[in-house]
């Protein structure tokens, strides 16, 4: 058992790198549509939302309310990239279009597969963070030099959501079960974790509880990033349990794949 | 290198209390195209992923390109081309990218594939298709484009599950024709399929299967003579039992399938003088084939 399971390992450090090459080719015949979708939809959010609530708002932790809001966008938007890229995208992938059975028939393994997917997930993450940041840095609620200096962080909430969702995908039946895990877990994670409004707002059981979760540590990351605010020691603290989040759902949705897809 | 290019011994596999494949033994000698022959169901497609490790058996070996199976499948895998039943092509892409794409799989540079596209493409025929879209490829040139997508990384073995299945006959010929190129450049083949002609027309040898057994194992025109040995007479209309009683005498064996009566006479004259004057049958002979061999262990047809 031990040994068998150990053959779903990625094979080497990089046959992955052909999985994410060909998601960045089915992507790249799509590109401009999805840039655009990239860029309208944190443009849109960030005026209602910043503009509206911001003036009522007024300052947020010694900042603007659109300046804290984008950075929680950019952690969130993040989040969202990364899981619907693995729900929808990966899931497709994975079942009806029979793309991983071709290349499981090849000289790759699942490990290599899940990996690939995982990093473009990722990919994913950092283009649709980017976005936001650009945005943020053009009117001029975070600088140039802290967007590129939080694209890391991006890319690792990526890989966390991504890990995540491949659970997710591992485990279900069909598309309709993911508006459980959406509506269940996501949304309310992105009020619970200091996106929207920070979180000494919750009542304290509920902050204790929230700080767990992956993405109120994707938040505590990357919006000291952004405003130029970080701290050093807590830093790694954060990046440290986004790495236990990437890393374990990673053999646990490998052992699930197998049970689903090598029998 | 040693002899086989598939050896199993003693293979044994079931999902819950189901049987799929039972104490199941045969060896698959180089260069030689080998069928697995049985109805939907009868383990073949089971045993394809099984020689690709990626189901592991329950018990028995199973060796492949003196490899142990599923210890070292990758390993083996680097010199397969496989065929799934289901094409698995990347519709979105070209041609040329799909052929792109799996090369970087077998972990093979842009350039090297390109240097072996013009010859993939001529072998399956779609030269002039290089820069189409797979979604607008007919069925027939899908498979082919499968097929030559198997051949990318100059495989030693061929595993092909239902390779003609869902196509039409002038497709289906000549995919045929493709393969026995292959087989004429030394590749080994092993082939799963439900149709006889198929089985009889490609395959050196072949293991008859029914419920993940094997019932019969040899060449396709050595079992006919074994278990057939004669022309059929099929009959069609009237009473299949009724008849069957009247020829009885005259027959090495009958079989009813349905309303058909098939009767294996070595004097085919005898029962036709038997027949004679009876209104509304219809009556064929014909050789006989891999059809009534597998008749005539499981008393069922094939594609029922």
């Amino acid at each position: 058992m031990g040994e068998s399971y150990a053959a779903l390992m990625p094979a080497n450090a990089y046959n992955w790198i052909a999985v994410w090459r060909r998601n960045f080719l089915a992507w790249r015949k799509v590109a401009l549509a999805s840039v655009l979708g990239n860029l309208a939809d944190p443009i849109t959010n960030l005026f209602g939302l910043g503009f509206g609530l911001g003036l009522i708002v007024g300052r947020v932790e010694g900042t603007s309310y659109i300046a804290f809001l984008a950075a929680g966008m950019v952690a969130t938007s993040a989040m969202t990239s990364a899981t619907f890229e693995t729900m929808y995208a990966t899931f497709a992938r994975m079942d009806a279009k029979r793309t991983w059975e071709a290349i499981l028939s090849t000289q790759l393994t699942l490990g290599d597969v899940v990996l690939g997917e995982l990093v473009w997930a990722a990919s994913k993450s950092v283009l649709a963070g980017a976005a936001i940041g650009i945005v943020a840095a053009t009117l001029g609620y975070a600088s140039w030099a802290s967007i590129l200096y939080a694209m890391p962080m991006v890319a690792l909430t990526g890989l966390v959501f991504a890990s995540l969702a491949m659970v997710v995908i591992s485990l279900a039946p069909s598309y309709d079960y993911f508006v459980f895990y959406q509506t269940l877990i996501l949304t309310p994670m992105v009020f619970l974790c200091g996106a929207i409004f920070p979180m000494s707002q919750l009542p304290s059981s509920f902050q204790q509880v929230a700080g767990l979760l992956p993405l109120a540590h994707s938040v505590d990351l990357i919006r000291p990033a952004m405003l130029e605010s970080a701290d050093s020691g807590r830093a790694v603290f954060h990046v440290g349990a986004l790495c236990m989040y990437a890393v374990l759902p990673f053999f646990v949705s490998t052992a699930l794949f197998r049970r689903r897809l090598l029998r | 290198m040693s002899s086989a290019a598939i050896d199993l011994a003693g293979v044994r596999k079931s999902f819950g209390d189901k049987i799929i494949v039972d104490e199941l033994s045969f060896s698959v000698a180089r260069g030689e195209c080998f069928g697995l022959l049985g109805p939907n169901g009868a383990g073949k497609s089971t045993i394809a992923r099984m020689l690709l490790g990626m189901i592991a058996p329950d018990a028995g070996k199973i060796t492949v390109l003196n490899e142990p199976v599923p210890a070292r499948a990758r390993v083996a895998r680097v010199r397969i081309g496989v065929v799934p039943q289901f094409d698995n092509l990347e519709l979105e892409f070209t041609v040329r990218e799909n052929l792109l794409v799996f090369g970087r799989y077998f972990g093979m540079s842009a350039r090297k594939v390109e240097t072996i596209v013009p010859s993939l493409l001529e072998f399956a025929r779609l030269e002039s298709k290089a820069d189409v879209r797979v979604a607008h490829l007919s069925g027939g040139m899908k498979r082919r484009l499968t097929l030559a997508r198997a051949l990318i990384n100059d495989p030693h073995l061929l595993v092909m599950d239902e390779p003609t299945t869902g196509l039409d006959p002038h497709a289906r010929h000549l995919i045929w024709e493709r393969l026995r190129v292959l087989l004429a450049r030394g590749k080994t083949i092993l082939l799963t399929t439900h149709f006889m002609e198929e089985a009889e027309r490609l395959c050196d040898r072949l293991c008859v299967l029914e419920s993940g057994r094997k019932i019969a194992e040899g060449k396709p025109d050595v079992l006919i003579d074994e278990h057939i040995g004669c022309d059929v007479i099929e009959i069609y209309g009237g009473d299949p039992h009724e008849f069957g009683e009247l020829l009885k005498p005259y027959a090495r064996h009958i079989e009813v399938s349905g309303e058909t009566l098939f009767c294996y006479a070595p004097y085919p004259e005898q029962v036709r003088v038997q027949l004679r004057g009876r209104a509304g049958l219809r009556i064929l002979q014909r050789p006989p084939n891999l059809e009534d061999v597998f008749l005539r262990l499981t008393g069922r047809e094939m594609e029922k």
